[in-house]
């Protein structure tokens, strides 16, 4: 029976498919509860209660939303490209999910070990873009194509100091792989974990993420004063859940990275607590929260501000920080502090 | 038939046809989508060929950054297919007298492309053994000891063809109201605003 499942390509596949399902359903069963957190936070802040009625304190609101989307009527406006007008939500969420395959839970807790793990999340998060433009286009209506411009301006220009703010990371490991960054900031702990070596890329990254997920106070593509709801104004019912939903899950993702990357993924932060995949769990969930409290208490950019702070704050910035780090790597500073090469790689 | 097979056919069927309904399709935004199709597939390529890296980067600058421009540029674009349409029987013998004179052209340089003696060998004494070292590393190696300079003047060139880009399409206009970021945030508030007490029924 082992032999079926480790041998034969049809096993192979079947555990493939049960291991996605075990990362799939449990994120968007958490997922759920973390937009009706999202929307408690944002509540709390202007004094409000929030979602307080489906549920012992509005727990199941997600869920009775999920059904109120998904019994509405489909609406395809005249004019739009019908193929590419359904095409879009389903590759902003399956673009999402995809990302998911290469992040590691635990030591070894991973569905793809692949050795440019990093990359390939990059990737996949540079391709999130598409979705939207496609989905402003179809609609063949003036809001969501000009959302979709937008998003496509500032998607392209966050990705630029996200993936330089990464090759710093890399140049500290020495490798692209996650399991490799992680264990590269075993050690002391709290203060072993790179967010002190790379303490000012934490904020830019930070911010960018906030940028690249289209979160505010950078929610220009679907800014709701300017343009009703950008890209998404002519989605109704499960299209517009799709969206939704892999909006969400980018988000998610932009947290998972920042723990990984700068806050030691599933290490514990005092040394001698055994480490594991509950600290990974509390690290999204804060930074989610960071990510909830920044959507309430901050008000939206302007669109000249966004593009000026990304190209000639976030870009020299980061770019300086790559070269910097290339050369305290190299001459191994502070006792090989940037440079974990041995650790990790 | 092996699951590398199958991925394969799955990748190059994908690419192909990419490729024909970019040039197929009527509508070119469709055409701009079917391109980063067969992108996509190429990159599943460079997979199967143990160049991941390659193949990543592929995706970023390709896929990510590249298509999404033309993506950008071609939906901006007002293109009346009933007009291109209309002038497209009278271009047609000189299209495809072009494409016949390049496709001459080409059979010219592949007949007559000869490789030296020595440059299989030349080339395979750089290549790290990939059984020892990741092709990332490889790639690395090869790239900033072998040909350090060749890679860093072709960076230059592309600085080059950036900037002249620049200046090509730079405009100065005089009577446009421009924001000076700066000048707006040292901007004093005891300088700007006035606080005054205004008694009631008089006004200002």
């Amino acid at each position: 029976m082992i032999e079926f499942f480790t041998t034969t390509n049809l096993g192979i596949a079947l555990v493939t498919l049960g291991l996605v399902l075990l990362i799939v359903v449990p994120l968007l069963v958490a997922l759920a509860f973390l937009l009706w957190f999202d929307r408690k936070v944002w509540a709390a802040v202007q004094l409000r209660r929030g979602p307080n009625v489906v549920g012992a304190f509005g727990l199941l609101q997600s869920f009775a939303d999920f059904f109120k989307f998904v019994f509405k009527e489909i609406v395809v406006p005249a004019g739009a490209d019908k193929f590419v007008f359904f095409l879009a939500p389903m590759l902003s969420l399956v673009l999402a999910l995809v990302a998911w395959a290469v992040i590691p839970f635990n030591d070894g807790w991973v569905l793809a070990d692949i050795n440019v793990a990093i990359l390939f999340v990059f990737a996949v998060s540079s391709l999130e873009v598409y979705g939207v433009i496609m989905g402003g286009w179809a609609s063949n209506s003036k809001y969501p194509f000009m959302g979709a411009l937008r998003s496509a301006a500032q998607m392209i220009s966050y990705e630029v100091s996200i993936g330089l703010i990464i090759i710093g990371v890399i140049i500290s490991t020495g490798s692209l792989n996650f399991g490799d960054i992680v264990n590269a900031q075993a050690g002391a702990g709290l203060l072993s974990w790179y967010w002190l070596p790379h303490f000012p890329m934490v904020f830019l990254f930070l911010i960018s993420a906030l940028a690249e997920t289209n979160r505010p106070p950078f929610d220009l593509p679907e800014a709701e004063s300017e343009l009703v709801a950008g890209f998404m104004v002519e989605y109704s019912s499960t299209p517009y859940l799709l969206f939704m939903i892999g909006e969400y899950v980018a988000i998610v993702l932009m947290c998972t990275l920042i723990s990984i990357l700068f806050f030691g993924g599933w290490l514990s932060p005092i040394p001698g607590l055994p480490d594991g995949i509950l600290w990974l769990l509390a690290k999204i969930f804060f930074f989610f929260f960071i990510f909830a409290m920044v959507k309430a208490i901050t008000p939206r950019y302007r669109y000249d501000q966004l593009m000026r702070i990304g190209w000639k704050v976030f870009l020299p910035l980061s770019l300086a920080w790559v070269v910097i780090v290339a050369f305290l790597a190299k001459y191994e500073v502070l006792g090989g502090f940037w440079a974990r090469w041995t650790i990790g790689g | 038939m092996s699951v590398a097979d199958f991925a394969f056919y799955v990748f190059a069927l994908t690419t192909v046809a990419g490729g024909m309904f970019t040039v197929l399709s009527r509508n070119p935004v469709h055409s701009v989508l079917w391109l980063i199709t067969a992108f996509v597939g190429s990159a599943g390529l460079f997979v199967l060929l143990g160049a991941e890296f390659l193949a990543m980067l592929m995706m970023i600058v390709y896929v990510g950054a590249v298509a999404v421009l033309f993506l950008f540029v071609v939906m901006m674009l007002d293109v009346d297919f009933a007009a291109l349409r209309a002038g497209m029987a009278k271009q047609i013998p000189i299209a495809m007298l072009i494409g016949v004179v390049l496709l001459i052209e080409l059979g010219m340089i592949f007949g007559t492309w000869q490789f030296s003696d020595g440059a299989e060998a030349a080339r395979a004494s750089l290549t790290p053994a990939m059984d020892e070292i990741h092709n990332t590393a490889a790639l690395g190696l090869v790239i900033y000891d072998d040909y350090l300079i060749l890679f860093q003047l072709a960076g230059l060139i592309l600085l080059v063809a950036m900037i002249g880009a620049i200046l090509l399409t730079l405009r100065h206009r005089t009577n446009v109201k421009r924001q000076d970021v700066l000048s707006q945030m040292y901007r004093d508030p005891a300088k700007s605003l006035e606080m005054i007490d205004v008694k009631p029924g008089q006004g200002l």
